[in-house]
């Protein structure tokens, strides 16, 4: 599990009933790219989180694959629809099997 | 610093082919967008690539895709050392079929998105994104 | 050193044309933080200055338009995450006395407010001007018994940014009198002298040449109002420290070490230049 790795998400509290919400996530994470070379000049070997879920009460928003070139601390928008109250689950995978995972609810008003 | 004549013609010579050499032709890129694509043509109307003309850092380039219908997009950097960048695949209960993020680029080069549609046809986006080098501590 | 007015006016004149000429920079635009937190993000140069600069203003302008909007949400800023870590480390017990920051500071909204605005400056027991990194240490070592943090290192920037950002939008206002002014005075003194093989002063570039390009560089008036910094270039938080450590090193002289009595004299003397502009920390750069 790389150390200090924590997700940062923006969900509205509330939204009317069929609302298209903007959310913003971002998470701490190095995303070594594998093409760095330490001082010894070997290379650094990949670790990347390779994949990021958005799920709305288990009903898929978006489910995006990570390569290298995607920065340090990946950070992604997207718009989600709000059918209901309920709970959106975010969910990172690393390379190296950790899963990193927040969870924001929205209730509808 | 005296030049002699021929060093002088080398020099020359060595500007000149540097200044032919096109932006990064990256065969990989291709092969990314066949297995994407299958080889099916692509419609150059029906996706929006948003990139700055010039990142200010090519460390951290925000960009964005859009494409209304779409089932996913793909986005591939040409001139990086490997040319896949993400897949976005939109669920039922996303709002738009669109998406930004802050991506890395190598050098200077064109970025291109596909988006399959739900027909399952695709269309394609390309941008140049001119990326330099800082000056001070840069 | 005083400098001729001409010198300062063709500057001037010079910083306006290129901003004309540079495509992507609005030079009009103003920084309001998550639609309700306005910055200043220019205004007239403090007393010490003003026979050099009229106006003096925030690297933020000098940013392309895509790096500027990276400010102007909390949930658009990867700096803001580094806050959140620090947050938790606030919270922390670490140590032989069993203390987190907590636990004397309670939280950090109340006891941190407008802290960040004053520093550096003169502490009357330590008998020195001292950063806020060191009054950190200070802390961790003496009332805390923990381990001190690496200067420039990422637990240290993260809660430089968790304190700065309680003073977010309040003036820069660092004393340069009184016991400080010794310091205030070296720091300037550095700030003038050239150095290094390639014989560069900070004000050749940044008094004298804010608004140009170095290369592909957008040159600011170098201010610090908005450290710690993420920068885009390496994708994390920096100090003031850790940027006058490259800057130095970029003129290719001897750099001096993070958190040594220079540079604290030099961080006093820039943080001074920006009396007046609001802390904007943590502010987005390349």
């Amino acid at each position: 599990m790389a150390s200090g790795v924590k997700p940062r998400v923006k969900v509205p509290k509330t939204a009317a009933a069929g609302d298209a919400i903007t959310i913003k996530s971002l998470i701490s994470h190095k995303m070594e790219s594998g093409q760095r070379k330490d001082k010894e000049g070997n290379l650094i070997p990949r670790s990347i989180i390779n994949r990021f879920t958005v799920e709305f009460n288990g009903k898929s928003v978006l489910d995006m694959a990570m390569e290298p070139a995607i920065s340090t601390n990946p950070y992604v928008q997207f718009e989600a629809l709000v059918p209901e109250a309920g709970d959106f689950v975010f969910t990172w995978y690393d390379d190296d099997g950790s899963v990193y995972d927040t969870t924001k609810s929205i209730a509808i008003g | 610093m005296e030049f002699s004549r021929r060093e002088t013609l080398a020099l020359g010579l060595g500007a000149a082919v540097v200044t032919v050499m096109p932006f990064s032709v990256n065969a990989a890129a291709d092969d990314v967008i066949a297995t994407f694509t299958g080889g099916a043509d692509m419609a150059d109307t029906g996706i929006e690539l948003t990139a700055p003309e010039i990142a200010e850092n090519g460390n951290t380039v925000p960009v964005a895709v859009s494409a209304p219908g779409a089932s996913a997009i793909i986005l591939i950097a040409t001139g990086n050392p490997t040319p896949g960048v993400a897949q976005f695949n939109f669920g039922p209960l996303a709002a738009s079929q669109s998406a930004s993020t802050r991506i890395r680029l190598a050098g200077t080069q064109d970025i291109v998105a596909i988006a399959q549609m739900a027909d399952g046809s695709f269309a394609k986006a390309s941008a140049t994104v001119k990326v330099t080098i800082g000056g001070c501590g840069g | 050193m005083t400098k001729p007015m001409g010198n300062t006016l063709t500057a001037i004149a010079l910083a306006a044309v290129a901003f004309g000429t540079v495509a992507a920079a609005d030079e009009a635009a103003d920084l309001v933080i998550n639609g309700d937190q306005e910055m200043v993000i220019r205004t007239a140069a403090p007393e010490h200055l003003s026979d050099v600069l009229d106006e003096i203003n925030s690297g933020w302008l000098y940013r392309k338009d895509e790096t500027q909007l990276l400010q102007m949400d909390d949930f658009d800023n990867p700096g803001m995450i580094f806050v959140d870590l620090a947050q938790d480390a606030w919270n922390a017990v670490d140590g032989s006395e069993e203390k987190s920051c907590a636990s004397c500071h309670d939280n950090v909204e109340d006891t941190m407010k407008g802290v960040r605005a004053v520093y550096p400056k003169w502490n009357e027991t330590a008998g020195e001007v001292r950063t806020l990194a060191h009054q950190i240490n200070d802390c961790r070592e003496n009332q805390m018994g923990a381990e001190k943090w690496k200067y420039t290192g990422g637990k240290m920037t993260a809660m430089e940014a968790l304190i700065s950002v309680q003073s977010r939008g309040m003036p820069v206002d660092v004393a340069i009198d009184g016991p400080a002014q010794s310091t205030w005075e070296q720091g300037k003194e550095m700030y003038y002298s050239r150095t290094g093989q390639l014989e560069l002063s900070c004000a050749n570039c940044h008094e004298e040449n804010f608004g140009n390009m170095i290369r592909a560089d957008h040159l600011s008036q170098g201010q610090i109002n908005g450290f710690p910094v993420y920068r885009l270039k390496n994708a994390k938080l920096n100090n003031a420290h850790a940027r006058f450590k490259g800057c130095v090193r970029d003129t290719r002289a001897e750099t001096y070490k993070p958190g040594s009595p220079d540079f604290v004299a030099l961080e006093l003397y820039v943080a001074s230049r920006g009396n007046g502009l609001s802390v904007e920390a943590p502010s987005v750069r390349n």
